[in-house]
């Protein structure tokens, strides 16, 4: 096997490394910044050059983090190793590795709908593919862009009539810079929660346009008299929903922006006004095209609806297997 | 269609009673009377016979999607909800047409019921086709039978009184009370509805109940006790007894005619004079007082009775008002009033059927706690507060009415299945079995899904997928690790349970983090908590 399932995460003998390990090891190969996948404590990260600024936001000034462009190798001793788009949020990368001309993919989270805050979903040929299944059932299949967009738009619109804010919430990163990079700025002001504001920053310094936004609590300390809030979209994690910090927006609406949104009970669940289905992983239909797109003889699944995945792909012939890693289980980003 | 739909999504879209208000205000003013007859209709829960079952539903979209029957299985129990699981499956639509929703259900959705399987599959497949995705949600609801958005009876009728406030406005409660009992969905309805005017004719027609809060202070704070009448809180079906014009009707507090259900009542009933409506609590009732509502559980829902059952489980209805009397709508009045005009008429007849709920006589709080103290003994829930000065009221209202119940049975017990929940616990491992240990063995005796906070339920559902043992269908058994405290009503013995006794109103009071699974009780503690023999 090239790549083998250990205590501390996926592991790659002939390289000496690990993908997205759970674990403190020597040299750690990561897909994303997300903290599921991103975990402090390893001696040294490769990561892709996009996500550089994101990933020391999480990981801190010390880590050494070693970059590398999309596209480009890497020979780690018996390994050839490179990065390529994943879609899922800036910087996200999948894994392909390469020993004595057998080729395996390990796709991380990812999505093949477009976003203007990273780079679009490249499909990579392999003779192993390791994907994710966080949406793989056929309830989920994503509705167009456009239109979600629009239906924010239009949520903010109303509140602004009826003089309440509007409370967004998404994930601090990847989620709220789309969402941000998606919605009509020109309808009012923009106010962020400070996990937001932070990655904001990091995008910034990735050189990734961003609407202008401002951070609440710089808004207060700079605010002449009480602000006014009823004309402004505020994005906030969800982490931030039933806290006290909502309270100084007085009137709101809430709404959160995530596949989950799909499914009704999910959104009646975290009590919010609107559910926006707006999720950065690959949706049924896609994650079938994909599997198949890459010639992949075997399939590996990871984190999610893992067993409807292998199950289905076996009816259809091919090779499928769980694995079991600790993916999606701290968050849900 | 398009219209009830968007107020199905309007009332959907927020979480606060205004908001909802203001959707079905906002659509009484605009909808045609036939519409807005049927929208009353759903929205208050009312349901036509069943048209067609909701597997049968959900297999038609599983075949329309070209997904296998366990993939429609997985897909189900992430969902919760048949309708939407449908919806979501789903090809997405060619056409759209947008009829008026009395026409969907009178020419369309009714009729589905005459209809042999494959042409119901037909029918329901081309109605497909003419939908949008939000449309053919609430067209699923409409086919499976339940609507339910969150909307009481009293939003309901709060904003068809407001819809009427701009030309001829009609009180909420007129508008409550014609709301009860069984009507035809019509546009004629609607208008009488609506109609300042109009007497109200239906003799059948029931009152809304009132109903009590839960008492959480201490009772002194209610002030002096000379200003509070003190009844038994009794575990039965809390019903309405109507005579008028000759007839008798007896109406659930689920607004079920139950008239053909308890003919010892209604002989009884027979007694009275026209004109004359009680409120109280039907009790299955022998020589030697009240029985287990688990006896009352055998009559309900039968609707031929043998004369073994009747001899087996009598039952009763046990007065606690009087809400109409010669004719006259007394809820105005004083309860003492009320009560004294019901002892009147009730006591002289000495009808077994008809008894009167006692008054518990007392001086003082401390005798009325003391006396609380044994409801266990009396077989009843706790005690029952009512202000003598109180008007009968509307739904369930706050400082006249108070029912004080006595705390509940503990035991701890272990989690060993568990089960996905439906409607906002959709796609969560939310309800579960749990177990107390009989000779070193686990065994199951009760289900339970309320009492946790959502961030336990998350936790909880963390651990069942992390810790599956097996997969029966929907359920899985877990490692036996989780304790928790659970909280139930009342115990009686039971040969249809494995454990041997049956549980009233069990749910989870929290989670014992502290415990390990040898902590857990034994069946022996719980079986020593059954009544006397």
């Amino acid at each position: 096997m090239l790549l083998q399932m250990t205590d501390s995460g996926l592991y790659c003998a002939a390289g000496d490394f690990y993908i997205d390990p759970w674990q403190p090891v020597q040299r750690a190969v990561v897909t994303h910044a997300h903290a599921d996948h991103a975990r402090a404590g390893s001696h040294h990260y490769l990561a892709a050059a996009a996500g550089e600024h994101v990933l020391r936001q999480r990981l801190g000034a010390e880590a050494s983090i070693t970059t590398l462009a999309y596209g480009h190798s890497l020979q780690i001793k018996d390994a050839l190793v490179s990065l390529h788009p994943a879609g899922h949020i800036l910087g996200s990368a999948q894994v392909r590795v390469e020993v004595g001309g057998e080729v395996w993919v390990v796709s991380g989270d990812y999505k093949t709908g477009s976003d203007a805050t990273c780079a679009s979903f490249e499909l990579v040929r392999c003779n192993t593919f390791i994907t994710e299944a966080t949406f793989g059932l056929p309830i989920y299949r994503w509705p167009s862009q456009p239109a979600v967009f629009d239906a924010i738009n239009s949520w903010w619109q109303n509140n602004q009539a009826e003089g309440r804010a509007s409370v967004l919430f998404a994930y601090s990163l990847g989620k709220a810079q789309r969402v941000l990079a998606g919605i009509d700025a020109t309808l009012g002001p923009i106010y962020v929660h400070g996990a937001v504001h932070a990655m904001n920053q990091a995008y910034a310094a990735s050189a990734v346009a961003l609407p202008p936004s401002q951070y609440v609590y710089e808004h207060e300390q700079t605010a002449r008299v009480k602000p006014d809030w009823s004309q402004a979209l505020i994005v906030a994690p969800p982490s931030a929903q039933a806290t006290p910090w909502l309270r100084r927006f007085g009137d709101i609406s809430t709404a959160f922006a995530s596949g989950w949104m799909r499914v009704r009970g999910q959104r009646r669940r975290r009590s919010v006004d609107r559910g926006f289905v707006l999720s950065d992983h690959v949706d049924w239909p896609s994650l079938l095209q994909v599997v198949a797109a890459t010639g992949a003889e075997r399939v590996l699944v990871t984190h999610g609806y893992v067993a409807p995945i292998v199950r289905w792909l076996r009816e259809q012939g091919t090779d499928a297997y769980g694995l079991d890693t600790h993916f999606g289980e701290e968050t849900e980003e | 269609m398009q219209q009830f739909t968007a107020l199905y999504m309007a009332i959907d879209a927020t979480t606060k009673t205004n908001g909802k208000i203001a959707a079905m205000r906002n659509y009484f003013v605009q909808a045609a009377s036939g519409d807005a007859a049927w929208a009353i209709f759903f929205l208050s829960g009312r349901r036509p016979k069943r048209l067609l079952s909701s597997a049968l539903l959900r297999h038609w979209a599983g075949e329309l999607a070209g997904i296998s029957e366990w993939l429609l299985v997985e897909a189900y129990s992430a969902v919760g909800d048949s309708a939407e699981t449908v919806t979501l499956l789903l090809p997405p639509s060619t056409t759209a047409t947008d009829l008026p929703l009395q026409e969907w259900v009178e020419n369309r959705v009714l009729p589905l019921y005459n209809l042999d399987e494959a042409a119901q599959r037909a029918a329901v497949v081309s109605y497909w086709q003419e939908l949008d995705e939000q449309s053919r949600f609430v067209f699923n609801k409409l086919l499976t039978g339940s609507l339910r958005v969150g909307v009481s009876q009293r939003l309901l009728v709060r904003a068809l009184a407001e819809a009427t406030a701009l030309t001829n406005p009609v009180p909420d409660e007129v508008i409550a009370h014609r709301l009860m009992g069984s009507w035809e969905p019509t546009a004629g309805f609607y208008q009488q509805l609506l109609d300042p005017q109009v007497e109200d004719a239906d003799v059948s027609r029931p009152y809304p109940f009132f109903l009590a809060y839960p008492l959480e202070d201490e009772p002194s704070a209610l002030g002096d006790v000379a200003e509070w009448q003190a009844e038994w809180k009794w575990d039965g079906i809390r019903a309405q007894l109507i005579r008028r014009q000759g007839q008798t009707f007896l109406w659930s507090r689920g607004e079920e005619l139950v008239t053909d259900r308890y003919p010892e009542v209604v002989a009884a009933a027979g007694q009275l004079p026209d004109g004359t409506v009680l409120d109280g609590e039907l009790l299955p009732w022998s020589a030697d007082g009240v029985l287990p509502f688990g006896q009352l559980q055998r009559r309900i829902g039968r609707k031929t009775l043998s004369r073994k059952m009747l001899q087996e489980v009598p039952v009763v209805l046990l007065t606690y008002d009087l809400l109409e009397w010669q004719g006259e709508d007394w809820r105005g009045r004083a309860l003492k009033e009320r009560r004294r005009q019901l002892e009147l008429l009730l006591l002289p007849l000495a009808a077994p059927q008809l008894p009167v709920s006692a008054i518990i006589s007392t001086a003082n709080w401390d005798d009325l706690t003391a006396a609380r103290a044994g409801s266990r003994d009396r077989n009843v829930e706790g005690l029952m507060l009512k202000r003598r000065t109180s008007p009968y009221q509307v739904g369930r209202k706050r400082g006249d009415w108070w029912k004080w119940k006595i705390e509940p049975h503990t035991i701890d017990a272990v989690m060993i299945y568990a089960q996905r929940g439906s409607g906002r616990r959709a796609s969560l491992y939310s309800d579960y079995t749990f177990a107390l240990w009989d000779e070193g063995e686990l065994v199951p005796f009760a289900k339970a899904y309320s009492g946790l906070t959502d961030a336990e339920m998350r936790q909880v559902d963390a651990f069942v997928r992390r810790n599956t043992r097996e997969r029966f269908g929907p359920v899985r058994s877990v490692t036996p690790q989780l304790v928790f405290e659970l909280g139930f009503e009342a115990i009686q013995r039971s040969s249809r349970h494995k454990s041997g006794v049956a549980v009233r109103f069990p749910r989870i009071l929290r989670w014992r983090h502290d415990k390990r699974i040898e902590d857990a009780d034994t069946l022996a503690t719980l079986k020593a908590m059954l009544p006397a023999e």
